[in-house]
């Protein structure tokens, strides 16, 4: 058996929609947002796995559901082969979060401002009560704060939060879930509220805490150029499934699916010689609450064809490891697949992380 | 033809705890027609000095130095009436986050209505017909011009802030971050839409932005920013492939490019200066890698590397004098 951290099967998660009064009255059916509609993945041991998409396409909701905030509508979340809906039993949970850490996007949001930077990181272990000491405890917390990079961590122990940059709150926050140890890190939009010159130290010390702590990285964002960078695999989600994943360069690089060589020609690229045709989609991603009939990409697809309305397609390998979820016939996914990537992209390599 | 001329503006904010630079000798210039990017990082000054062109800095902001040239007016020395003439009518602006601002209990087609007559820019009885051309413009069909607010997209909204800084058919278009929060498709929509209403309405465009990604897709020229001061000032193509001042080189060098996922993402360390706290110099000098003894000490001179491409940078030399590396970048 392959080692997988955290293995979602089929998950579901719908969130119904209230009915006014009148609604209720009438007999009126009840609706439903299908936030996410049945996805599967797994994800190793010591791997980044990016969940990518616009907003709506359920890629938060699979975060909260696959460390048990969220409780899934249907289907299993397996970590480190228990079944979530255990790990989640009162004489249980505990250990879930002890094994599981969230870090979520915005750092003026997250931290309680009338806490210290030390009680704020220190809370979890009176929680967990993993301490039996003071010192025990100043020894754990200087840790985790060093581990996030913020050196020496005594001086930020009597800080509050509005005495710190957006990015040192952000690694506070990271402080915080790594104090405990975790094994699983889900990281939503860890970077998108921070400055450009900020955001590479922090993926870097993502990246760091994956090469050095084998701590495995569930990276949730809308921003495809930073998933490139910090991931080894990618899935695309649209309209609560995955339409494609695979390793990170080859989705990235090479995708099959139009709406991964859409969403990927329009990344700006820092270079005004290297501007290229935009394969801009018209109009919004549909309400998740009437799905489209058929593949539910296909109102917006830039290759639709006749049967796409009304057939559901399948998430399929096209080449090892890489899966895509089209209709089309192989010919059509082929077309325009290289003209993603113009630039000779080497070897992602871990090392230049660690040189950071 | 050169539409706006700034020259050496400088900005202070007045505040109980002391008197604060936001701005500092800052001068650039915008040609008919053509796209300016003012990149940086929050809190350099770029917002500052946007509101002060428009002459809509807070209470505590002023102008304490400079020249604002718009064709042969200087606009500094104008009346608050004569001023009414050029804002909105002339210079426009897309404020940040301003989607959220629209009246939530008024039609969208109501609000713009209201900016045109209030402007009085069409005779009375053309009023409802510029709202639909206006829309149109900007891609909103004609069926949702009575709709709220909160029955339009985030980008939908977006569009309507756009059509109505155009409701005044102005000649240069300030936008202010005006697709952070938007999906990288509707952001690619609404990249779309500016460079068509350039084209189509030969609009000049200012655009404010810490993402160097937008400015290389739209700007013809661009102004980098550190800490209140110009750092460097190019075309687009010099700044991407010719870099002259630490801090853009860096910049560019940490900004993640998607067709070179394997390239090593720089940061910068340290922070941003705070505005009470500037250090003496150069401002960039403490973050810098190639700083030098002098340039904690006395401002950096501008240097005109080639015509056209400034940067106010110590180290930096002209073109034909200077030392270069297999990759043009600036080594000594």
């Amino acid at each position: 058996m392959a080692d997988y951290l955290l293995e979602v099967e089929d998950l579901k998660k719908l969130f119904p929609v209230p009915r006014g009064i009148g609604r209720v009255l009438l007999r009126q059916r009840k609706r439903v947002v299908h936030a996410v509609d049945g996805i599967s993945f797994r994800v190793k041991r010591g791997e980044v796995l990016s969940l990518v998409g616009e907003s709506g396409s359920g890629k938060t909701t699979t975060g909260l559901c696959s460390i048990g905030l969220l409780s899934p509508s249907a289907g299993h979340i397996i970590l480190e082969g228990e079944d979530l809906s255990v790990l989640l039993h009162r004489s249980r949970r505990g250990e879930l979060r002890r094994k599981a850490q969230i870090i979520f996007q915005d750092p003026y949001e997250s931290l309680n401002p009338r806490q210290t930077v030390f009680n704020t990181v220190a809370e979890p272990l009176e929680v967990h009560r993993l301490t039996a000491s003071h010192d025990e405890k100043v020894k754990r917390v200087t840790e985790a704060l060093e581990d996030a990079g913020l050196k020496p961590a005594s001086d930020y122990f009597n800080r509050y939060p509005q005495e710190l940059s957006g990015g040192q709150r952000q690694r506070v926050v990271i402080g915080t879930a790594l104090v405990l140890k975790p094994r699983l890190l889900v990281a939503d939009e860890p970077v998108s509220m921070l400055d450009v010159s900020i955001r590479a130290e922090l993926l870097s010390l993502l990246a760091r805490l994956r090469d050095e702590r084998g701590i495995t990285i569930l990276y949730i964002t809308h921003d495809l150029a930073t998933a490139a960078h910090i991931a080894d695999r990618v899935a695309v989600m649209y309209l609560g499934v995955i339409v494609e994943v695979g390793p990170a360069k080859a989705v990235l690089g090479s995708p099959y699916h139009p709406y991964t060589k859409a969403l990927m020609s329009v990344i700006p690229v820092p270079n005004p010689s290297r501007r290229k045709k935009r394969m801009v989609l018209q109009g919004e991603t549909p309400n998740p609450i009437d799905l489209p009939s058929g593949c539910r990409f296909h109102p917006r697809c830039p290759q639709v064809k006749e049967d796409c309305r009304v057939l559901v397609p399948v998430l399929s390998e096209a080449e090892g490891g890489h899966y895509t979820m089209c209709g089309l016939p192989r010919a059509a996914l082929d077309e325009g697949r290289d003209q993603i990537s113009h630039a000779p992209s080497p070897e992602p390599s871990r090392t230049d992380w660690r040189r950071l | 033809m050169t539409l706006l001329q700034v020259r050496n503006l400088t900005v202070e904010y007045q505040t109980a705890a002391g008197t604060y630079r936001a701005v500092e000798d800052l001068s650039f210039h915008l040609e008919q027609g053509k796209a300016l990017g003012i990149v940086g990082e929050s809190g350099c000054g770029k917002t500052t000095a946007m509101l002060a062109l428009m002459r809509l800095l807070p209470e505590e902001g002023r102008i304490v130095d400079g020249e604002i040239q718009f064709e042969q007016t200087d606009l500094l020395g104008l009346s608050p009436d004569k001023l009414n003439q050029y804002r909105w009518r002339m210079i426009s602006m897309i404020f940040q986050g301003a989607m959220n601002a629209l009246n939530p209990v008024r039609t969208v087609g109501g609000q713009i209505e209201e900016a045109i007559r209030l402007h009085g820019t069409v005779a009375r009885s053309e009023v409802k017909n510029e709202v639909l051309r206006l829309l149109d413009l900007v891609g909103i069909v004609f069926s949702r011009v009575g709709h709220y607010p909160h029955q339009y997209s985030g980008g939908m909204r977006q569009r309507a802030m756009i059509a109505m800084a155009l409701a005044c058919r102005p000649r240069i278009v300030i936008a202010d971050e005006p697709t952070t929060a938007l999906d990288v498709m509707v952001q690619a929509q609404i990249l779309d839409l500016l460079e068509r209403l350039q084209k189509e309405l030969d609009l000049s465009i200012i655009l404010v932005t810490h993402d160097l990604g937008l400015v290389a897709e739209l700007c013809d020229d661009v102004l980098v920013m550190y800490g209140g001061r110009m750092a460097e000032y190019a075309s687009s193509h010099r700044i991407y492939n010719h870099a002259g001042h630490p801090y853009t080189q860096r910049l560019l060098s940490a900004f993640p490019d998607i067709e070179n996922p394997g390239a090593e993402l720089a940061s910068i360390p340290g922070y941003p200066p705070a505005l009470d706290a500037l250090p003496p110099g150069c401002r960039f000098q403490p973050r810098c890698h190639l700083a030098l003894d002098i340039c904690a000490l006395e401002p950096p001179p501008n240097v005109e590397v080639i015509p056209d491409h400034l940067v106010s940078c110590v180290r930096a030399q002209p073109e034909q004098a200077r030392v270069e590396g297999e990759d043009g970048r600036l080594l000594a």
